[in-house]
């Protein structure tokens, strides 16, 4: 029966005979209640991946998404042309929109996304910021050349240069101290010093990348530094006759170290470019491409990193013998050459 | 009105849908990044406490060595890889930005890939922490150095600012990796307002006092079903298509009344959409 409504006409004695509405439902209603199910199990599916990760569906149910996904979507299209239910739609739209980006807005699983990264991404990103490499390695030896001359020529720089990094190594301490800095291994403690050696480091270049967005001046000037603070110490050492020493101490973990520093200052400069001369694409663009890049290198530095810490904490204090230190320093350069340059980065 | 559409971006997916992506907005971005933050500082904290109460409990050099090795590690941890890890997952989106419904996309929605996420949380070190290791460096050593705290201060306003700057609300860590911050808020499905409704007579003058503007305004009214609200509505729809009526104030009488209207005229709207006419609103004579 119908709802006696508390209605009465005002005038009107005598009204035009009002249209007879249906008692079935809307047409948009049906449309709804005839693809609900189908939205609810999205609904539920996206419900299930977003609390834990695509590992927690079943293969039946990752087959599904797809497909439930296009319903949706071609839902919304129809609801937008025929049904002016607001909620329904906008309920459409957040679904869909949760739906696309699970499917289309990640890249894989971690896993397989790890391995590309090692096979292909990092090699093929350092291969292509080969030019800004060979410029920060240039500004690496303008500096080192320019801390030895000038602690060479005047004793007094090095402290200027090397300041905080000196440990007990300065112009005045004598040749024996020097020595046994080199040589005194030792292994207390030597997962800790690793450890500190390694966040250190990871931190300053994770810095020196992030710089670059500032048109690549701080990066520039970070490697720069580091240039000659080398400079100074090899001055100094030189100066007692112990270079071909310092130089093999470094070796073992500098090659690694100075080779990650290097690249997180290219890929600095590579931002630092891409804000300044955005060339053929627009500057959002041009920046996002350079940052993407520079992103894949970055994460890679931190790997390289993480091996020097342990080259330097462990490898290094265990091993005196010089010219092992030159091989195992030389081995790893080779390998990250060979790595970087070679097959990996250009397959595909 | 006009100030949410400028934030609307529209992505037309590969099924030619236009899909509506809401920008997060700069109160959101930074409520979330402050509530990660409370995350980062709290865990941090709980992590020494445990450690600490872990050395205490258990005696021996060895055992501290490991801790402090647990404890740097974890410290790096945390502070590089807390945003990359979660923006990388399907959701991406950290837990702050989860809980003001804000996720991480690919500018024009394309694939958002480890490298974008890698680079714009490398860009947190200079616009974040780099300023505040400062300004605790030079609070903790006290009036030493005031210059530095506010060039510090100088530097986190003009990053902080930088969502404000620009019409996308980047900041330049998006702008690195070309990333946008969405609002992807979980809209329930209400239930269907004309499932219920029953049928009566209205005639076709009577609705067609008004267009698909004020249904949707009905619909609001109908679903919030604040009394005031329902009686206001009620007194005024009657008196557009000339009906006496006796109020109950927004009672279930009310409210009976609105149903069945807001089915009657959804009907006779969606017919007309099926011959493609649409009726904005009350003003729309076409």
């Amino acid at each position: 029966m119908a709802l006696t409504l508390p209605f009465r006409r005002k005038r009107d004695p005598d009204p035009p005979a009002p249209v007879q509405r249906r008692l079935d439902p809307l047409p948009s209603a049906r449309f709804r209640a005839e693809r609900e199910a189908d939205w609810r199990r999205l609904d539920a599916l996206l419900s299930k991946v977003e609390k834990r990760s695509a590992a927690a569906l079943t293969d039946e149910e990752l087959l599904a998404l797809p497909t439930l996904y296009r319903a949706t979507v071609s839902a919304l299209a129809v609801a937008r042309e025929t049904s002016l239910d607001r909620a329904l739609i906008d309920y459409l739209e957040g679904l869909s929109t949760r739906a696309y980006f699970f499917l289309y807005g990640v890249r894989g699983r971690i896993g397989p996304r790890i391995a590309a990264f090692f096979r292909h991404d990092w090699p093929a990103a350092v291969l292509s910021l080969w030019r800004e490499t060979v410029g920060s390695v240039l500004l690496l030896v303008a500096g080192t050349i320019a801390g030895y001359a000038l602690v060479a020529s005047d004793s007094n720089w090095f402290m200027a240069l090397a300041g905080g990094m000196a440990q007990g190594r300065s112009p005045s301490a004598t040749t024996q101290q020097l020595r046994d800095i080199l040589y005194k291994g030792g292994t207390d403690g030597l997962e800790g010093l690793a450890t500190f050696l390694f966040t250190h480091n990871a931190q300053i270049s994770l810095l020196c990348f992030a710089l670059g967005f500032l048109l690549a001046v701080p990066s520039t000037i970070l490697i720069l530094m580091n240039g000659l603070t080398l400079g100074a110490f090899l001055a100094l050492y030189a100066d007692r006759g112990l270079a071909g020493e310092l130089v093999g101490w470094l070796f073992v973990h500098g090659t690694t170290e100075l080779f990650a520093i290097t690249l997180a200052g290219a890929a600095g400069i590579r931002i630092g470019w891409a804000v300044a001369f955005p060339g053929r694409l627009s500057r959002l663009d041009g920046m996002a491409a350079a940052g993407r890049q520079s992103g894949t290198v970055m994460a890679g530095v931190v790997v390289m990193l993480f091996v020097a810490a342990l080259l330097e904490g462990f490898v290094r204090q265990l091993v005196t013998i010089d010219w092992l230190r030159y091989l195992i320093g030389g081995a790893m350069l080779a390998l990250w050459l060979a790595y970087f340059y070679g097959p990996a980065g250009r397959r595909r | 009105m006009p100030k949410e559409i400028k934030r609307v971006r529209m992505l037309v997916t590969p099924e030619g849908v236009p899909l509506p992506l809401e920008l997060g907005d700069a109160g959101q971005r930074a409520g979330a990044f402050l509530i990660d933050m409370l995350i980062l500082v709290g865990s941090i904290v709980a992590i020494t406490i445990f450690l600490l109460f872990v050395s205490k409990s258990i005696p021996g050099k060895g055992i501290d060595r490991v801790l402090g090795l647990i404890w740097t590690i974890g410290l790096f941890l945390l502070r590089n890889f807390y945003f990359t890890w979660f923006e990388a997952r399907p959701r991406g989106a950290t837990p702050g930005k989860r809980a003001l419904g804000l996720r991480v996309i690919a500018r024009h929605g394309g694939r958002l890939t480890l490298d974008s996420v890698i680079a714009r949380n490398a860009l947190r070190e200079v616009e974040a922490f780099l300023p505040i290791m400062l300004m605790v460096a030079s609070l903790a050593t006290r009036g030493y150095q005031s210059w530095i705290l506010i060039c510090a201060l100088g530097w986190t306003a003009i990053f902080l600012l930088m969502p404000l700057m620009n019409r996308d609300r980047l900041r330049a860590g998006d702008l690195l990796a070309g990333t946008w911050v969405i609002r992807v808020p979980k809209r329930p499905l209400l239930p269907e307002l004309s499932a219920d409704a029953e049928e009566t007579l209205f005639t076709e003058a009577e609705l067609d006092a008004y267009g698909v503007y004020e249904l949707e305004m009905l619909e609001q009214v109908i679903r919030q079903a604040q009394p005031a609200a329902v009686a206001t509505v009620t007194l005024t729809i009657a008196q557009r298509i000339d009906r006496r009526h006796w109020s109950d104030d927004g009672g279930p009488r009310d409210l009976a009344f609105l149903h069945t209207y807001y089915a009657a005229l959804r009907g006779r709207l969606e017919h007309k959409l099926l011959y493609g006419k649409r009726r904005a609103d009350k003003h729309d004579r076409g």
